[in-house]
């Protein structure tokens, strides 16, 4: 061992999977990630027993899709939220420290960490599909009819824009690294930016064309609808590279030259 | 093997670490020593990729920090042991780290083991761990890959004096195994009493560099002084200043401006009965504070 040159022909480089499993253990070995983990699994619960709830006593109609769509609306609250946390605790804990001494490739960190935010999601959609699959059912043994509409185009286009909610989250915080900052930017930019550009567009006629461009919020509908028209996903890409392709390139950047403290 | 090249790290005008350069040998337990800022842990920070430096380079046994694959398998690193997850136990802040690297379980055990972490204090968060307990988890952590370069920024901080015998043993054996150890401190009698080799650092420059006696010889014309207690303390220093020797009361017994042979000698010639000599340890302490003095924040 008493060797000038370390010998490494006998050391494989950490696999992907390998880190993509830790980072994925990471999310839920604190308390802090398990109840946020555990907070979107209730919530899913609690939305699709309200909805069953209230339409059952006011026997109106429900269709399977219908579930599903209400913990859609309340999860994309809360995935941004888990792709934040993904990133930022390694900063607010100052963790980063250990796990790029660790794993000094950092890209493939950010990624590995960008992938464990997508598993969470897509195990979000499947158990909301899950829960909405029982409300429905129920809904059907308590009215004594029931509908299962819930195309594989909403499905996918559900799971699309979940993804796309958590990965704006995620990109925000590569850039801001912090995690307050990160959670008050992304609701600005999903909830207050959608009603500036409506009135700017109102009140601005050139906004009114340049609007679609910019609003990714907007540029989604795209997925919903399927859209035949060249022009809404172009503007999807375009809106998509504004408020997902920037920060996230940026942040990563950042981040790659960062010194760790 | 580390070799530090030409290092130099500025934070906008102010300049960390200027123009550093050393080598640490395999075999050899090399202790990094300076006062409070004077660019240690930003040193150790370049070594493992994590500050980019401004100017040169540091290899670790040939190859650059990022380019060794796994590298928690080759150089063991504790640079804050404060740097983790409050919200983490002892053991799952071990069991993340021997995942990452490809370890077993057992691996956590071992090390735990060998940090004297009890298995109920392993399941404690981290927040609720003392700073000593922090420390020997980050030394555990450090040791999970069984590396065979070990970089370590003043982990004696906040063990207690059994811990700091048990880590002065533990990282000799690793030395005397053929392993590279540096390890940084701002106090000297805990780095020499372990330390084959000093790298002495202050304002970001390196002061002096070499080992022990290496270091005193460089001192130059610092006079030699011992401790001495006889039983008739009266005859020897008579004696001591018959050949022109500077003696003065020290508590029991004198302080002797000589070498410890040349009282000895004296004695002998004297007739008088030592109970007590040894030679007056501060010399380094005294060439560290001088060699630093410009960068201590109070005056010596
Ligand atoms: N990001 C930074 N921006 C500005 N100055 C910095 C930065 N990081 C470190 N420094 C400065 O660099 C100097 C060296 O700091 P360093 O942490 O390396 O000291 P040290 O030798 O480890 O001291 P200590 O014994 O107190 O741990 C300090 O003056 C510190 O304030
Ligand atoms: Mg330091």
């Amino acid at each position: 061992m008493t060797a000038m040159t370390l010998d490494l022909s006998g050391t494989e480089p950490t696999p992907f999977g390998r880190l993509l499993r830790v980072e994925l253990r990471k999310s839920y070995d604190t308390r802090a990630g398990r109840w946020l983990l555990i907070s979107i699994g209730l919530l899913v619960l609690a939305a699709e027993t309200i909805a069953l709830a209230v339409t059952t006593v006011q026997d109106e109609a429900m269709q399977f899709g219908d579930f599903v769509g209400t913990a859609a609306f309340l999860t994309s609250f809360l995935l941004p939220v888990l792709g934040i946390m993904v990133l930022t605790t390694e900063w607010t804990q100052r963790t980063a420290m250990v796990t790029f001494a660790l794993e000094p490739r950092r890209p493939l960190v950010i990624a590995a960490k960008a992938m464990v935010g997508v598993v969470l999601t897509l195990a979000t959609v499947v158990v909301s599909t899950v829960i909405g699959a029982v409300c429905n059912a129920l809904y059907g043994a308590i009215e004594g009819h029931v509908d299962w509409t819930f195309g594989w185009s909403d499905f996918a286009a559900f799971t699309i824009t979940q993804v796309l909610a958590m990965l704006g989250g995620f990109a925000l915080a590569a850039l801001l690294l912090n995690t307050p900052a990160a959670i008050v930017v992304f609701f600005v930019y999903k909830w207050v930016l959608p009603g500036l550009f409506e009135v700017g567009a109102q009140l601005i006629g050139w906004f009114g064309d340049l609007r679609p461009w910019i609003d990714f919020q907007m540029a989604q509908n795209a997925i919903w609808d399927w859209s035949h028209s060249a022009g809404d996903w172009g503007e999807l890409v375009v809106s998509g590279f504004l408020w997902l392709g920037v920060p996230l390139v940026w942040g990563i950047w950042r981040v790659l030259r960062a010194e760790v403290k | 093997m580390i070799t530090v090249e030409g290092l130099t790290r500025k934070y906008g005008s102010f300049t960390a670490v200027d123009n550093v350069s050393f080598v640490c040998q395999p075999g050899r337990v090399t202790g990094f020593l300076g006062p409070n800022g004077a660019g240690k842990t930003t040193t150790m920070r370049v070594m493992v990729g994590l500050t980019p430096p401004t100017a040169g380079r540091v290899t670790i046994g040939g190859h650059l920090y990022s380019d060794i694959p796994n590298p928690g398998r080759h150089v063991g690193v504790l640079l804050d042991a404060s740097a983790q997850h409050a919200g983490r136990t002892g053991r799952e802040i071990l069991e993340l780290g021997a995942r990452t690297m490809g370890l077993p379980s057992s691996r956590v055990d071992e090390m735990l083991e060998l940090v004297s972490l009890t298995p109920v204090e392993a399941k404690r968060r981290l927040r609720n761990y003392s700073l000593g307990m922090k420390q020997r988890l980050g030394i555990a952590h450090a040791l999970l890959g069984d590396p065979s370069v070990l970089i370590l920024d003043e982990p004696a901080n906040g063990l207690d004096p059994a811990g700091i015998r048990w880590m002065r043993g533990l990282l000799k054996g690793y030395a005397e195994r053929g392993g590279t150890v540096l390890l940084s401190s701002h106090l000297l009698h805990e780095v020499e009493q372990i330390a084959d080799e000093m790298i002495l650092i202050g304002n970001g420059r390196i002061v002096a560099q070499g080992d022990k006696k290496s270091l005193l010889a460089n001192a130059g014309d610092s006079v030699a002084a011992s401790f001495v207690t006889a039983l008739d303390n009266e005859r020897l220093a008579q004696a001591l200043q018959a050949k022109g020797i500077t003696v003065a009361k020290a508590g029991e017994g004198l302080r002797v401006e000589a070498e410890t042979v040349e009282v000895g000698r004296t004695a002998l010639e004297s007739g008088a009965v030592l109970t007590d000599l040894r030679s007056a340890e501060g010399r380094l302490e005294d060439l560290f504070l001088e060699l630093t003095a410009e960068t201590q924040r109070e005056a010596v």
